[in-house]
C-alpha cells in the first residue's frame, strides 16, 4: 500500500476546497430552494461521473478543454439564473422580504414528481466545479507521482465541506425563500457571467475577485429593482384603474 | 414509438423552459451580449463591463413588463 504523501494531500485538500465550497454552495442552495432529494441525487450523480472520469482518463484529463465547457455552462447559468433573479425580485417587491419562509414552496411551478431541474442544476454545479478539482488532483498527482494522496486530499475536501454545507441546512431553510431565490439567482448569474466571460477571453478586473464584485453588483441591482418594481406596480394600477383601484392592492 | 416521441418532446420542452423560461427576450439579450462581448475581446477593447450591463438591463426590462401587466390585470374592473 503506497504511503500517504502529506504535502500532496494537504495541497490538494486546500486547493480543492476553494472549488468545493462553490460546489457545495450550489447544491445547498438548490436543495433549500427546490428539492433536497433532487439536489443530492444530482450531486451524487455528478460525483459518480467525476470518479469515473478520473479513473478512466487520469492524466489525460488535463487535456479536457475547460473553456468551451465554461462557456456553455456559464451561458446556461445566465439564462436560468436570470429566471430566479426576476422571480425573486418580483415576489419580494409584491409580498415583502419575509414572504415564503417556513414550509411554503418557493417555486409555484415545481413539478409533482422528481425535480429534474433541481437535479440538473446540482449535477452541473458539481461536474463543473468537480472537473476543476479533478484537474487539480491530476496535476498534483502527476507532478508528485502521488495520485492516491492527491485523490484522497480532494475526497477529504468534498467530505468535510459537504458535511459543513449540509449542517447549515437548518439555518438555510429558516431564511425567507422569496429572498433566498433572489440571492441564489444573483449567485447563479454571477458565476454564469464570470465563467462565460472568462471563456470568451474577458480580462476581469481583480481576476478571481471579480466573483465578489459581480455578486455585489447583481445584489445591489436587485435591491434597486425591488424598489423600482414596487413603484411600477403602483403606477400601473393607478394608470389602468384610476380612482377605483382596490385599496391595499399594492405595497 | 409514441413513448419515444413523448420522451423527445419532454426533453426539448425541459431545455426550452430551462433556457427561455417565461420571457425569451432575456435569453436573446444574453445571447446577443455574449456575441458582443466576444467581438469586443477580438477587437482588443475592454469587454468586462458589457455582460453585467446586458444581464441587469434585460432583467429590469422583463420585470417592468411583467409587474405592470400583472398590476393592470389585477386592477381591471370585472
Amino acid at each position: 500500500m503506497p504511503e500517504l504523501d502529506t504535502g500532496v494531500f494537504i495541497s490538494t485538500f486546500l486547493a480543492s476546497s476553494i472549488e468545493v465550497i462553490e460546489m457545495v454552495a450550489i447544491v445547498v442552495a438548490v436543495g433549500a430552494t427546490r428539492s433536497w432529494r433532487a439536489s443530492l441525487a444530482g450531486a451524487a450523480a455528478g460525483l459518480l461521473i467525476l470518479v469515473v472520469v478520473i479513473v478512466l482518463f487520469g492524466t489525460a484529463l488535463q487535456a479536457v478543454p475547460l473553456e468551451p465547457l465554461r462557456f456553455v455552462i456559464g451561458a446556461l447559468l445566465l439564462t436560468f439564473g436570470s429566471q430566479w433573479y426576476r422571480k425573486g425580485i418580483e415576489r419580494v417587491s409584491r409580498d415583502g422580504w419575509s414572504a415564503g419562509s417556513g414550509e411554503e414552496e418557493i417555486d409555484e411551478t415545481m413539478p409533482d414528481g422528481f425535480d429534474w431541474t433541481g437535479f440538473v442544476l446540482s449535477f452541473k454545479g458539481v461536474t463543473l466545479e468537480g472537473l476543476e478539482v479533478a484537474i487539480i488532483v491530476v496535476a498534483f498527482g502527476a507532478a508528485a507521482g502521488a495520485f492516491g494522496s492527491a485523490a484522497l486530499g480532494a475526497a477529504a475536501s468534498v467530505l468535510v465541506i459537504g458535511a459543513l454545507g449540509l449542517a447549515s441546512y437548518r439555518v438555510v431553510v429558516r431564511i425567507p425563500r422569496r429572498a433566498l431565490q433572489l440571492f441564489v439567482g444573483a449567485m447563479l448569474i454571477t458565476f454564469g457571467t464570470f465563467w462565460a466571460g472568462e471563456s470568451l477571453g474577458v480580462a476581469w478586473p481583480g481576476n478571481e475577485l471579480a466573483l465578489a464584485w459581480l455578486g455585489a453588483l447583481y445584489v445591489a441591482a436587485a435591491l434597486v429593482l425591488v424598489r423600482l418594481a414596487s413603484g411600477w406596480r403602483i403606477d400601473a394600477g393607478t394608470l389602468s384603474a384610476g380612482p377605483t383601484a382596490p385599496e391595499g392592492a399594492a405595497q | 414509438m409514441t413513448t419515444l416521441v413523448r420522451w423527445v418532446r419532454a426533453f426539448f420542452a425541459f431545455w426550452k423552459g430551462y433556457i427561455f423560461g417565461d420571457d425569451w427576450t432575456v435569453a436573446a439579450a444574453i445571447a446577443g451580449g455574449l456575441v458582443a462581448t466576444w467581438l469586443l475581446v477580438e477587437a482588443g477593447l475592454p469587454a468586462w463591463w458589457l455582460l453585467p450591463v446586458v444581464v441587469i438591463g434585460a432583467n429590469a426590462r422583463s420585470i417592468h413588463r411583467s409587474v405592470t401587466a400583472e398590476r393592470r390585470e389585477d386592477s381591471t374592473p370585472r
